[in-house]
């Protein structure tokens, strides 16, 4: 990344967009530290990643949710398993682990898919429950990688719709996408990457 | 802990061969190094039971008169470690030869004169029954005037401590061995279940997931991989043991008899002995150790956080 310098707002909707390429995955993993911060700074509600020690980061990444293109979900594992492990990594409670898996995955809509595996799930599914999992250790702040580009327009509507019930109950949303057409019809920031530098910071009204 | 046992044994149980290998492994590795341990206790403690048992033997020169002889015995008595001094004439000590080789009597019909020398048979006090003071006493013995030799069994037992020494070198070498194999048995394992794991890892990482959370598990699944192998290898060890001290009599029985008699002038008096609890705890722990360390190559080297 060349001459990067943006803020991020609490409650914000924001899209990092741009061709393949233009460095929207990289500026993404800098967030959580998925790649290391070599030069500048980043810092994520006062922690500065340049300096974080090692076992923070831990700690910085249960801020967020992270939902990816590939969903990312353990094959070997049930719905349920998925979820749980997540909450599990955490920390969370044994006794209150079963509880909350159900409550996210409810509010997916896949209460039904509990005990299947991902690999007999549709794609659409498999980011539900990825959904599920980026939501269920109540994090303030969502990164999401290109989280419709596998997916049909049904599919991608649905998993937009759970992006921005996230965003009204408070929290920050981030997506790296080059759909313009969901950025136009949802409305919010829009960060332009091009060969790894901010080209543009635009305000897209929410449609009416 | 609780879910950490619980994602451990889920892990030896979904690659049961595979754990099966390693602990297989480290059990005859513990079974090997149990075999030279034994060995080296119950010969250590025979070597004791020997050096204890063990009488000087001073004999004079022939034609010592008597009075110089409760001389001898009066220095011999002051020097240090001395317990008992008992003087055996050389008519003392044909009858005794005789009274041992019943059946070959006529061998004593021809001689004309006794070949024997007087001699003192002298034990050691109970402190001073070690090699040390043995040579020093003989030493001094034999600088006493009309001593001609002094004879204690020490090139033998020379001899049986170098022996000692020697299977001890080749014992820590293999000992080694086995503990490298078991190693690198169980880093192998940890290996092969962080690559068949490392989606799962990748996204418990990103979840946030501590670095004791993703890797107390592998921690555990070794121990509990090195405590099988000690346990099964002690076991083993303990079959081994009974079977040959004739404590499990497996239908070879006659064998065991004829080989215990025709040992039994070296064995007598002595009982062989099973490791003692101390050893078997720290052949446990070593094993458990032997887990650990195999886990923590493996981590080190394939699960950099």
């Amino acid at each position: 990344m060349i001459d990067v310098s943006f803020d991020i707002y609490e409650n914000e909707f924001l899209f990092i967009t741009g061709a393949s390429g233009a460095g929207k995955t990289t500026l993404m993993k800098l967030l959580y530290l998925g790649e290391p911060v070599s030069e500048g700074q980043i810092i994520v509600e006062g922690l500065n990643l340049s300096r974080i020690p090692r076992k923070r980061i831990p700690m910085l990444r249960r801020k967020f949710g992270i939902i990816f293109q590939d969903y990312k979900l353990i094959h070997t594992k049930n719905v349920f398993d998925n979820i749980a492990i997540a909450l599990e990594a955490v920390g969370t409670k044994s006794r209150l682990v079963g509880k909350k898996v159900r409550s996210v995955v409810r509010t997916v809509g896949m209460e039904g898919k509990l005990k299947s595996f991902p690999p007999g799930l549709s794609g659409g599914e498999q980011q539900r429950i990825a959904v599920a999992r980026a939501i269920a250790g109540d994090p303030r702040i969502i990164i999401a990688d290109e989280p419709t580009g596998s997916l049909d327009a049904e599919s991608a509507k649905v998993i937009f719709g759970l992006l921005k019930s996230f965003h009204d109950r408070g929290g920050t949303v981030i997506i790296a996408t080059h759909d313009t057409e969901l950025i136009r019809k949802t409305g919010g920031r829009v960060i332009l990457l091009e060969q790894g530098r901010l080209q543009s910071s635009t305000l897209i009204p929410k449609p009416a | 802990m609780l879910q950490f046992f619980r994602r451990a044994l889920g892990d030896i149980l979904g690659n049961r061969f595979l754990n099966a290998v390693t602990v297989i492994t480290v059990a005859l590795s513990v079974l090997m190094i149990g075999v030279f341990v034994l060995f080296f206790i119950n010969a250590d403690a025979l070597m004791d039971s020997w050096t204890k048992g063990i009488r000087i033997m001073a004999y004079l020169d022939s034609g010592t008169p008597e009075e110089k002889i409760s001389e001898i015995k009066a220095s011999i008595e002051r020097i240090k470690g001395i317990e008992t001094v008992r003087f055996i004439s050389k008519k003392e000590a044909i009858e005794q030869l005789k009274n041992q080789m019943t059946h070959q009597a006529s061998l004593f019909e021809n001689l004309k004169e006794n070949p024997l020398p007087d001699a003192f048979e002298i034990q050691m006090a109970e402190l001073s029954r070690n090699r040390e003071d043995f040579d020093e006493a003989a030493r001094q013995i034999s600088a006493l005037p009309s001593v001609e030799e002094v004879e204690y069994g020490q090139k033998w037992l020379e001899r049986f401590s170098d022996m000692l020494n020697l299977f001890k070198a080749s014992g820590y070498a293999m000992g080694g061995l086995f503990f490298l194999a078991a190693v690198f048995f169980v880093a192998n394992t940890i290996r092969l279940v962080i690559y068949s794991r490392r989606d799962e890892i990748e996204i418990m990482r990103l979840v946030g997931a501590s670095e004791s959370f993703i890797k107390d598990p592998f921690y555990i699944q070794s121990l509990i991989q090195g405590a099988l192998g000690g346990l099964i290898g002690l076991g083993a060890l303990l079959a081994v043991f009974r079977f040959v001290t004739g404590e499990w009599r497996l239908g070879i029985g006659n064998w065991k008899l004829e080989t215990a008699s025709n040992f039994n002038f070296l064995l007598s008096n002595f009982q062989l002995r099973f490791l003692p609890s101390e050893i078997i705890a720290g052949i446990l722990l070593g094993s458990m150790f032997v887990g650990w360390a195999g886990c923590y190559l493996s981590l080190k080297q394939f699960l950099k956080l």
